[in-house]
C-alpha cells in the first residue's frame, strides 16, 4: 500500500479536489471512500498539495473530509485469455456478472474482475528455460475459442529477461504463476498469463509500423470499391442524427474481413448495444462457422452511464485491440460515437476551468484525437508476422454541420472519410455515404483509374441534374440526359445496398468485381437511344433487373435469369465502346 | 444532523452559499425567508463553503435567512396513493390533496445495466395512421414530437396517452402554460384516464429550478412502477423549456457555454433522462413521449439536434399533421414485420409515391407541364393527405391498411405502384374503379 493519503476538499459535479500528503502521479487511480463505497477516480490535475480527479461514478453523497485512497497505478485494463465474447463497461467491468450480482441497475462503486480467475486454460509452453525474452515475446499459448491465444512477456517488462523456468503443459488459471524470469541485474519476477497495462499508453512491442496497403474488406460496395479502408488504417463516419452511422457500423462489425472486432459503444443508446449483444450469439460467422460473438468484444458505456468512464472507454477498447494485434491478428475497432468522447473531455475541461477553444472544446482536442487514431496501424512483430489495428469512428457533428471541431480534427488524421448526408438518408439511399464528398487514401480492391472513371459519371450526372433543376427536362440535351441516367443508375444499383436483405447485405470482393464490370459495360457504352422517354424506360428496366440480381444468391435461378435479361437488354442497344471504355473494361478482366 | 445555519455568504443567481460542515453532495436543505420556505439542493462544495440551488429562486432571500440541511437528497414518495394526484416540481401537491411522505425514494438514480434490457418487440397502438402504419410506436421507445409553438402537440400527446393501452400515464409538465395544464387535466378526466395518471407539473409561472426536477420526479416514479411489472407511458412537455432552464442556470453560474449559450453537457443531461425508457427483462416498461418545440422551426438548433442524437426517431408535427418526411420511428422494424403481411409494403410503397407527389407539386409550382402521371400523383397526394395524414382520422392499423389499398386503387394501375404481385393479387380491391380524373388520363 502506498504511503500517501488524501481527503476530499471540494466537489463539483463529477470532479473532486483532494488534499493530499506524499507523492501523487498524474492519471493515477484513487478511490473515494464514501458511505461504505469505494468510488473510482482518476487524477487529472495536480497543483501544490491539491489534486483534482474525475470520478467514474455519480458523486452524490460524497462529503468534504471523506477519505481518499491512492492506488499507485494508472487506469489500466487486464489483458489475458478470456476477453473474447465479453461485454464490458468503459472501465472493463463485466456487465453480465454485474447484472448477476446486482440486478437491474449499475450501482456505483461496484467493480468486478475483468478476467475470470476460476477458469482453467489449457497451457502449452513455447519458450524454454535459458531463452532470452523481451516484452511482448511469446512464452506460451492457450486455445481461446477458435484462436491460439499467445501468452506474452508482460508489456511493462522492459529490457532483456532470462527465462528461469516455465510451467509444464497443463491447466492453469490467469492468476497462476507460470514462469519466472530474471534480468541482467538479477531482479527476479513472476510471470502470469494475465497482466495489466495503462490504457492511455500505446502498446509498442513491435519492430516497425508498416504502411496500410492491404484492403480491409467490409463487403459494402461503396466502401470496398470507392472509398476503401486498409488493414491498420483509420476512417471516420460523420453524419447527422439518423443518417445511418450506427447501422453502417453494425453491418461492418458483422462482415469485416478481420479476426477480431471490438465495439466501443461510447455515449450512445443502450438499446443499440442490446441488439448486438442479443443477436450476435445467434449469427454465425461465415469465416469460421462459429457464433459472431466469439470474435467480438463489446465495450459499452452508453449515454446515461457516467461520463468520465465514457472518456476512458475508447482507450480501454483500443488497448485490448493492441493486445490482440501483438498476437499477429487483424483487429477492427469501431467506436460509436467519438463525438461523445470529445464531449466528455469538454465537460471535464469546463469543470477544470481551462481556457476553452472552439465550441468550448479544450484546446488539446486535436492532439488527443490525433493520438487516439495513431494507435491504429499495421505492424511487423518480432517473429516477422504482421498484426493490425484498424480504427473506424463515427462522428456526430452538432447540427449535422461538418465544419465543427471534432469532425475537422478527425478529418486531419484519418485515411478515409465516409461522410453521410441527410439528403441521401432522407431519400432512403442507404448507406447514405455521399459519393461526391467522401474520399479515401487507401488502395482498394479495384484499380484506381477504373474507379476514377466510374466516379466521373457520378460527378457529371450530378452536374446535369443541377442544371436540369433550372432549365427543366425539356431544356436538356439527350446526350446530357443519358449521362444523368447513367449516374443515377450507378448510384441505384451499386452504391446503394440493402443492409437488411440477406444476400445484398454482404457482397464478396469477387462478386463486387463481377458486378462492377457489368455496370461499367453500361456506363461506358455509347447507346442508340432515340429520345428521353426511351432512355428513361431502358435504364429503368435495367435497374430493375440489376436490383433483382443484387438480391439473388449466386447461381440461383433468379441470378441466372436476371443476368440473362440484363445481357439481352444491353445487346438490344447494340452498344459500342470508345477506346477509354475499352481500356477500363480490360483493366478489370 | 439537521444543523441550522443562519448566515448566507453569497447570493448569485439562484445559488446561495453557506459555511457548513458534514454536508453530502446532492443533499437537500430548506431555506426559510420571509416569503416562505423553499427547498434547495447542494450543487457544489468547496472547503467549508456549500453552494445551494434554491428551488423557489433567490429573490428576496437575505444574508440573515436560515438554512437547514435535511440529511437526504431529493426524494419523492412512491406508492399507489400517487395515482390520480397532481404535484409541482418540488414534489408538493398542486391539487389541494394531502402531501405524501410514505415510502420515499431518491430521484435521478443509476442507469439500467444494458445487459438487463430486452429488445423491444411490442407495438403501441394509437389509432393514428401516420404513427401505426408509417412510423409505429414501440413499447419502451423514447420518441419526441418535434414541433413549433402553435402546433397542437399537446393535443396529440393527450390523444396518444388516452388511446395507448398502457397501465399508467405519468405526465411531466415543464414551463406548461396554465391553460395547457388545465387542458391535460380535463382531457384525461373526460377520457376516464385520470385515475391511472400521475402529474408533475411545473407551469410557466413557477420558479425555474423546479422545472429541472420534473423529468427526474416523473421518471423515478415511472421506474418503480415499471419494476413492479407495469407498463408506464411518460409524457414530457416541453423538453425545450427544460433545456432552456439548464441554459439559464448554467449561464448564471458562469459556465462556459458550448453552443448558442447551451451548456456543454446538454447531451448528457438530456440522455440521462431519455435513457430511462426501458423494457426490463422480467418486469414492466417505460415508454417516453416528449415534446420538443424547435426555436425558429430549426431542426439544427442545439435542443432538437441533441435530442435527435439521443432518441429513437421523432414525429415531426407540422401544419397540424405528422409529416411523413422527417418523421421516423427507428424501432418500427422490430414490430411491423409481425402485424399484417402487407404492412411494410404499403408503408414503403405509399411513402415513395407520396414523395413523387411532392416532386410533382414542386414542378407544378415552377410552371412545368403536368403529364398524365403527374395528374395521377396530384390526386393521390390529396387523398393521402385527407385520409391518412389528417389528425382527425382515428382508425385501427388494419383499417388504415385497407384504406391505403383503396386510395392506391382509385388512383393507379396495380403495376404503377411498384408493389409485389402476390400482395396485389391478395389485397387489390376487386371492383376498383379509378375515378374519372385518374381514368381519363390513361
Ligand atoms: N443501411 C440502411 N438500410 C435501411 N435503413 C437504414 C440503413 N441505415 C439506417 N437506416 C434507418 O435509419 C435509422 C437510423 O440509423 P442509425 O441509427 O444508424 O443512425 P445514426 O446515424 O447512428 O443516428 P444517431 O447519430 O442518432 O445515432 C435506422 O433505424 C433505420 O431505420
Ligand atoms: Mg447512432
Amino acid at each position: 500500500m502506498s504511503q500517501k493519503s488524501g481527503r476530499i476538499v471540494a466537489v463539483n459535479g463529477n470532479m473532486i479536489s483532494i488534499g493530499f500528503q506524499g507523492n501523487v502521479a498524474m492519471n493515477e487511480v484513487a478511490y473515494v471512500l464514501s458511505n461504505g463505497k469505494r468510488l473510482k477516480s482518476e487524477i487529472i490535475r495536480v497543483k501544490g498539495s491539491e489534486a483534482q480527479a474525475q470520478v467514474y461514478e455519480i458523486t452524490k453523497g460524497i462529503r468534504i473530509g471523506d477519505e481518499v485512497e491512492f492506488s499507485d497505478e494508472m487506469l489500466s485494463v487486464e489483458l489475458g485469455p478470456g476477453l473474447l465474447g465479453q461485454i464490458y463497461d468503459g472501465l472493463q467491468n463485466p456487465l453480465p456478472q454485474i447484472a448477476e450480482q446486482k440486478g437491474f441497475f449499475l450501482e456505483s462503486g461496484v467493480y468486478l474482475k475483468a478476467l475470470s480467475r476460476s477458469k482453467r486454460w489449457s497451457f502449452t509452453p513455447l519458450a524454454k528455460p535459458g531463452d532470452t525474452l523481451r516484452r511482448g515475446d511469446y512464452i506460451a499459448s492457450v486455445p481461446e475459442l477458435h484462436f491460439t491465444h499467445k501468452i506474452m512477456l508482460p508489456f511493462d517488462f522492459f529490457g532483456d529477461w532470462n527465462l528461469l523456468d516455465i510451467a509444464p503443459a497443463g491447466e492453469y488459471g490467469v492468476d497462476d504463476v507460470i514462469a519466472h524470469v530474471q534480468d541482467q541485474r538479477g531482479v527476479k519476477r513472476d510471470v502470469k498469463m494475465m497482466f495489466s497495462w495503462p490504457v492511455k499508453r500505446a502498446v509498442d512491442c513491435y519492430v516497425e509500423r508498416l504502411k496500410p496497403e492491404q484492403p480491409m474488406v467490409t463487403k459494402t460496395r461503396i466502401i470496398d470499391t470507392f472509398f476503401p479502408v486498409a488493414k491498420g488504417g483509420t476512417y471516420c463516419i460523420p453524419g447527422p442524427f439518423g443518417a445511418g452511422k450506427t447501422v453502417l457500423q453494425q453491418v461492418t462489425s458483422r462482415n469485416a474481413d478481420v479476426d477480431i472486432v471490438i465495439l466501443a459503444a461510447c455515449g450512445e443508446r443502450a438499446g443499440e448495444v442490446v441488439e448486438t449483444l442479443k443477436e450476435f450469439p445467434e449469427i454465425s460467422d461465415p469465416r469460421t462457422g462459429r457464433s459472431l460473438m466469439e470474435r467480438t468484444i463489446i465495450i459499452c458505456n452508453t449515454s446515461s452511464m457516467p461520463v468520465a468512464s465514457r472518456e476512458a472507454s475508447v482507450y480501454t477498447a483500443v488497448t485490448i485491440a493492441e493486445y490482440y494485434r501483438q498476437m499477429g491478428l487483424d483487429v477492427l475497432l469501431l467506436a460509436d460515437s467519438t463525438s461523445r468522447w470529445a464531449q466528455a473531455m469538454r465537460e471535464m475541461s469546463g469543470r477544470l476551468e481551462e481556457i476553452p477553444g472552439e465550441e468550448a472544446f479544450p484546446a488539446y482536442l486535436e492532439s488527443v484525437i490525433a493520438a487516439f487514431y495513431e494507435r491504429a496501424g499495421i505492424v511487423r512483430l518480432s517473429d516477422g508476422t504482421h498484426g493490425s489495428v484498424t480504427i473506424g469512428g463515427t462522428v456526430s457533428p452538432a447540427g449535422g454541420n461538418f465544419e465543427e471541431p471534432v469532425t475537422q480534427a478527425t478529418l486531419k488524421v484519418v485515411g478515409a472519410f465516409h461522410g453521410l448526408s441527410r439528403e441521401r438518408s432522407d431519400a432512403r439511399k442507404y448507406p447514405a455515404i455521399h459519393p461526391l464528398d467522401s474520399w479515401s487514401k487507401y488502395p482498394g480492391i479495384m484499380p484506381k483509374d477504373v474507379v476514377a472513371y466510374a466516379h466521373s459519371f457520378l460527378e457529371r450526372s450530378s452536374e446535369v441534374e443541377a442544371m436540369m433543376k433550372v432549365v427543366g427536362e425539356e431544356g436538356t440535351s439527350l446526350e446530357d440526359y443519358i449521362l444523368y441516367l447513367k449516374g443515377e443508375f450507378l448510384d441505384a444499383v451499386y452504391l446503394q445496398q440493402n443492409s437488411f436483405d440477406p444476400v445484398d447485405a454482404s457482397v464478396s470482393p469477387d462478386r463486387q468485381k463481377f458486378m462492377f464490370h457489368l455496370v461499367l459495360e453500361i456506363l461506358g457504352a455509347e447507346l442508340a437511344l432515340k429520345n428521353k422517354d426511351e432512355a428513361r424506360g431502358w435504364f429503368y428496366e435495367l435497374r430493375q433487373s440489376f436490383l433483382d440480381l443484387n438480391g439473388a444468391a449466386e447461381g440461383s435461378e433468379l441470378y441466372q435469369s436476371s443476368l440473362k435479361t440484363i445481357r439481352g437488354t444491353l445487346a438490344a442497344q447494340n452498344p459500342r465502346y470508345g477506346s477509354a471504355a475499352k481500356k477500363m473494361l480490360l483493366r478489370l478482366e | 444532523m439537521n444543523k441550522l445555519y443562519s448566515h448566507i455568504e453569497s447570493i448569485v443567481g439562484n445559488v446561495i452559499s453557506v459555511r457548513a460542515e458534514g454536508v453530502a453532495y446532492g443533499e437537500l436543505a430548506e431555506v426559510t425567508s420571509r416569503y416562505g420556505v423553499s427547498l434547495a439542493e447542494t450543487i457544489r462544495m468547496d472547503k467549508e463553503l456549500v453552494y445551494l440551488q434554491v428551488f423557489a429562486g433567490s429573490r428576496g432571500i437575505s444574508t440573515g435567512d436560515e438554512v437547514r440541511f435535511l440529511g437526504h437528497p431529493m426524494q419523492v414518495s412512491f406508492s399507489d396513493n400517487l395515482l390520480g394526484r397532481i404535484f409541482d416540481g418540488a414534489g408538493s401537491p398542486r391539487d389541494g390533496g394531502p402531501g405524501l411522505t410514505d415510502n420515499l425514494i431518491s430521484i435521478g438514480g443509476p442507469s439500467v445495466n444494458p445487459y438487463k434490457r430486452i429488445i423491444p418487440r411490442e407495438m403501441i397502438r394509437t389509432g393514428i395512421p401516420m404513427i401505426d402504419l408509417f412510423n409505429t410506436l414501440v413499447k419502451s421507445q423514447k420518441l419526441p414530437i418535434f414541433s413549433v409553438s402553435g402546433e397542437p402537440y399537446n393535443q396529440l400527446l393527450a390523444r396518444i396517452a388516452m388511446q395507448a393501452e398502457v397501465d399508467l400515464i405519468i405526465l411531466g409538465g415543464m414551463g406548461l402554460k396554465y391553460d395547457d395544464y388545465l387542458f391535460f387535466k380535463d382531457s384525461l378526466e373526460e377520457g376516464g384516464s385520470l385515475a391511472k395518471t400521475i402529474m408533475f407539473v411545473h407551469t410557466a409561472a413557477d420558479p425555474i429550478v423546479e422545472c429541472l426536477q420534473v423529468p427526474d420526479l416523473a421518471l423515478a416514479v415511472a421506474e418503480r412502477f415499471a419494476l413492479k411489472g407495469r407498463n408506464v407511458l411518460v409524457l414530457l412537455t416541453d423538453m425545450t423549456n427544460f433545456a432552456d432552464a439548464l441554459k439559464e442556470i448554467s449561464i448564471t453560474q458562469e459556465q462556459v457555454p458550448s453552443n448558442r449559450g447551451y451548456p456543454g453537457d446538454l447531451y448528457s443531461q438530456l440522455a440521462s433522462r431519455y435513457e430511462k425508457a426501458v423494457d426490463f427483462d422480467g418486469a414492466g416498461s417505460i415508454t417516453t413521449l416528449a415534446v420538443t418545440t424547435m426555436p425558429g422551426d430549426d431542426v439544427t438548433h442545439p435542443i432538437p439536434d441533441n435530442t435527435g442524437y439521443i432518441t429513437e426517431g421523432q414525429f415531426y408535427l407540422h401544419g397540424g399533421r405528422i409529416e411523413p418526411f422527417g418523421s421516423l420511428s427507428r424501432l418500427k422494424q422490430q414490430v411491423n414485420g409481425k402485424t399484417r403481411e402487407d404492412h411494410r409494403a404499403i408503408m414503403d410503397g405509399m411513402i415513395k409515391l407520396f414523395s413523387s407527389y411532392r416532386d410533382t407539386l414542386e414542378k407544378k409550382s415552377m410552371g412545368f407541364q403536368m403529364s398524365a402521371w403527374d395528374k395521377k400523383l396530384l390526386r393521390y397526394g390529396e387523398l393521402f393527405e385527407s385520409k391518412m395524414m389528417d389528425l382527425s382520422v382515428n382508425i385501427s392499423l388494419e383499417k388504415a391498411l385497407d384504406e391505403g389499398w383503396k386510395i392506391l386503387a382509385s388512383c393507379f394501375e396495380p403495376r404503377e405502384t411498384g408493389l409485389r404481385s402476390e400482395l396485389i393479387q391478395k389485397f387489390w380491391p376487386k371492383n376498383a374503379v379509378q375515378t374519372e380524373a385518374a381514368a381519363a388520363v390513361e
